[in-house]
């Protein structure tokens, strides 16, 4: 729960994010903090739309989940984390991963399928992973990397570090057993974690009050487990931050789990695949108002940064992105010397003599 | 040298690992205060405490989960499932999570776990809590796999797997739980992917694993009688798998057998058998045959599931018709 009931940053019933909302205009975070916020918000933004450019060009292959108008809520996150932090994601994984630091072109390369990925084209787009960063992976079947999650965090516990482990994963995924699992074991081992749902309202194509048993999957769950009903605006950057770091808070006090129901929406389809045409247009339209580009962006202005300075900083992270992208495109793609490694931690495949 | 069950082997082979590395923590269903359902791990929470024997919740994926992101962040880890047919529930884990992981990440994260479990059959338990799984486990790239048959192997091969970076399912045989064996002082470490030839022969080769070995054993001592002379190797370690030894006995003998728990389809043998055929096929003097539970769920009645399990009349008399240019069962 915040600290200062001044500046509370829990969203009010209905409990959709008001973008006329401006209790947070004065809320009690440096500028520095939130024009690194405004950097990291365009950097996640700008990676996002190129990673959908490329597809359009057919250079990405498979499929992309993006996180397209959901950016706020990494963003915040990644303030908040200090390095030595791990961040579990979904295949909805891009920004979380960006947020912790993971090289903008190594990512694009990835999902180009290039040998200079992070991955060197082993995991691809929904498998991101930079464990030096403490992105400690990408997941992609619903629910274990709660679980993963909680493991990290009981093993920083053991090793007496004041580390935390937060797991990013979606409204339906309050459904998955290992969902439940995973809140009961955190809360019962104590264990320094926080489960963050970034509530979309869709899970893939079903709208979420069709599938869950009530209205707000993750916060309406959070008193079975003995823990605070949290729900903020996911498109809010500041209010993503306040309550992130109030959440790492707790957890290094060694007070224990929280569960973030962080309501959100996103501007495209599921993953590359989906036209997302079984939205109704005025709920689009609605959220459209809610983008958390040009809120923060309007948020930014009222406090009195100049409007140059915010066009100098989306100027300069476009050119990294364009960077990025010549480094991903320069990429060779990845040969017969690299297919049978790293099965094993001898690095190798072996299975038999 | 003392004398020492199978069941007291585990908690022995783990509490040496448990002493010499203080890092070694284990968690699973039970198997603190209680001592685990099938008592193997009696006495670790008295010596390690609570902090490194952990009692869990009925949470397998939660389980198999904390014991990942443990182990992926530096601190090895033994996790208990109680039944082998209980990994079926936490599957996830295991097939996607953590045998995949490292390869996906070309090599950002590796698994010091180990996954223990309850396998097999022979206790009338019925068909849940009976199943011999240890192919679920070997047609996974990412997993080893080890089933050790003899008290000593289950200590050696425990240390072992404790001390592989990478994750082992390992399979302790409920049938066996009870066996003494004489085990030597001082630390026992074996080593992965090493089978054992546990009777020299000359005339067939008889592949076999856990509670099979026995009886492989028992059988051929009955064929010796018979005027055939058998050579029973102990497979131990199915990932990784000791080809040389099971490629040099089939070039003495020219007969392969295996001798399996599982159901039919796709055991553990089918794969040996499909490699002595592509690499010892001319030193084959007739087919490979094998011997194994048909292709049904266990039966719970002492006497259906005696005649469902491979005994050791049905090899005698599976080898020796065989031997005799009968062909196979
Ligand atoms: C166990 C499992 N079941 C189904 C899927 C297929 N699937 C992938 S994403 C998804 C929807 C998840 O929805 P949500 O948790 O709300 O996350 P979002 O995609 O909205 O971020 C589904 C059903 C899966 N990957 N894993
Ligand atoms: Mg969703």
């Amino acid at each position: 729960m915040p600290t200062d009931p001044a500046y509370d940053y829990a969203l009010r019933p209905p409990r959709l994010p008001d973008p006329e909302d401006r209790s947070l205009d004065d809320a009690p975070i440096d500028q520095e903090t939130r024009l690194a916020l405004y950097r990291k918000l365009q950097e996640l933004r700008q990676w996002s739309k190129r990673a959908h450019d490329l597809f359009l060009q057919n250079l990405v292959k498979g499929t992309t989940h993006l996180s397209l108008g959901m950016e706020a809520i990494a963003t915040g996150f990644g303030m908040a984390l200090k390095p030595g932090d791990y961040t579990f994601a979904t295949y909805r994984g891009h920004a979380h991963s960006l947020a912790r630091g993971m090289d903008p072109g190594k990512a694009l390369a990835e999902l180009l399928g290039r040998e200079n990925g992070v991955l060197g084209g082993k995991g691809g787009s929904m498998h991101l992973t930079d464990v030096e960063k403490g992105m400690m992976g990408s997941y992609a079947i619903i629910g274990a990397h709660l679980c993963i999650a909680n493991g990290a965090a009981w093993s920083a516990k053991m090793r007496g570090t004041d580390q935390v482990a937060v797991a990013f994963f979606g409204d339906g995924t309050t459904n998955i057993g290992a969902f439940h699992e995973a809140l009961n074991m955190a809360v019962i081992w104590k264990l320094p974690v926080v489960f963050v749902c970034e509530n979309n309202l869709y899970m893939e194509y079903t709208p979420i009050d069709a599938i869950t048993a009530v209205p707000n999957p993750a916060a309406d769950r959070a008193g079975a487990y003995g823990l605070d009903p949290i729900i903020i605006d996911g498109n809010d950057p500041d209010a993503v931050y306040l309550a992130a770091v109030d959440a790492l808070e707790r957890a290094r006090r060694g007070d224990g789990p929280s569960l973030i129901e962080a309501v959100t929406y996103r501007t495209g389809g599921h993953s590359r695949a989906d036209p997302a045409k079984y939205r109704p247009e005025a709920e689009v339209e609605a959220w459209k108002d809610r983008d958390p580009v040009p809120v923060y962006h309007q948020r930014l202005l009222r406090i009195g940064v100049p409007e140059a300075e915010l066009g100098d900083i989306t100027r300069e992270v476009a050119a990294t992105i364009d960077a990025a992208t010549e480094f991903a495109k320069a990429g060779a793609h990845p040969g017969e010397e690299t297919l049978m490694t790293e099965v094993w931690a001898d690095g190798g495949s072996a299975w038999r003599n | 040298m003392a004398e020492l069950s199978y069941r007291d082997a585990v908690a022995y082979g783990i509490a040496q690992e448990m002493r010499r590395d203080p890092a070694l923590v284990m968690l699973g269903e039970d198997i603190a205060a209680a001592g685990g359902v099938f008592k193997t791990t009696v006495g670790l929470v008295e010596e390690f405490g609570p902090d490194r024997v952990r009692d869990t919740p009925i949470s397998e994926q939660a389980i198999l989960g904390a014991a990942m992101g443990a182990a992926m962040t530096g601190i090895p880890v033994i996790a208990e499932i109680m039944f082998s047919d209980f990994l079926a529930v936490c599957w996830d884990m295991i097939a996607n999570e953590i045998a995949k992981s490292r390869y996906m990440t070309n090599g950002q994260v590796s698994f010091p776990l180990v996954i223990r479990t309850a396998n097999g059959g022979g206790a009338r338990f019925g068909a849940q809590h009976s199943q011999s799984v240890e192919n679920w486990a070997m047609m996974i790239p990412g997993l080893k796999v080890v089933a050790p048959s003899t008290p000593e192997d289950v200590v050696g091969l425990m240390a072992a797997s404790i001390r592989d970076p990478d994750p082992v399912i390992f399979f302790e045989h409920k049938s066996l739980m009870a066996g003494k064996a004489e085990v030597p002082d001082g630390e026992i470490v074996d080593e992965l992917g090493t089978a054992r030839v546990v009777r020299e022969g000359s005339d067939v080769t008889i592949a076999a694993l856990a509670l099979m070995v026995p009886r492989a054993l028992e059988a051929a001592d009955r064929l010796a009688e018979n005027g055939i002379s058998a050579e029973v190797i102990d497979v131990r370690s199915l990932v990784p798998l000791d080809t040389a030894t099971l490629l040099s006995s089939t070039a003495k003998t020219g007969r392969f057998f295996t001798v399996e728990e599982n159901p039919r389809l796709c055991g553990w043998g089918a794969e040996l058998v499909s490699i002595i055929s592509e690499e010892a096929f001319w030193n084959l003097d007739g087919p490979c045959v094998r011997i194994t539970t048909p292709h049904i769920p266990l039966p719970s009645a002492a006497s259906l599931e005696d005649l469902a399990l491979p005994s050791v009349d049905r090899i005698v008399e599976t080898v020796t018709r065989s031997v005799d240019g009968g062909g196979s069962a």
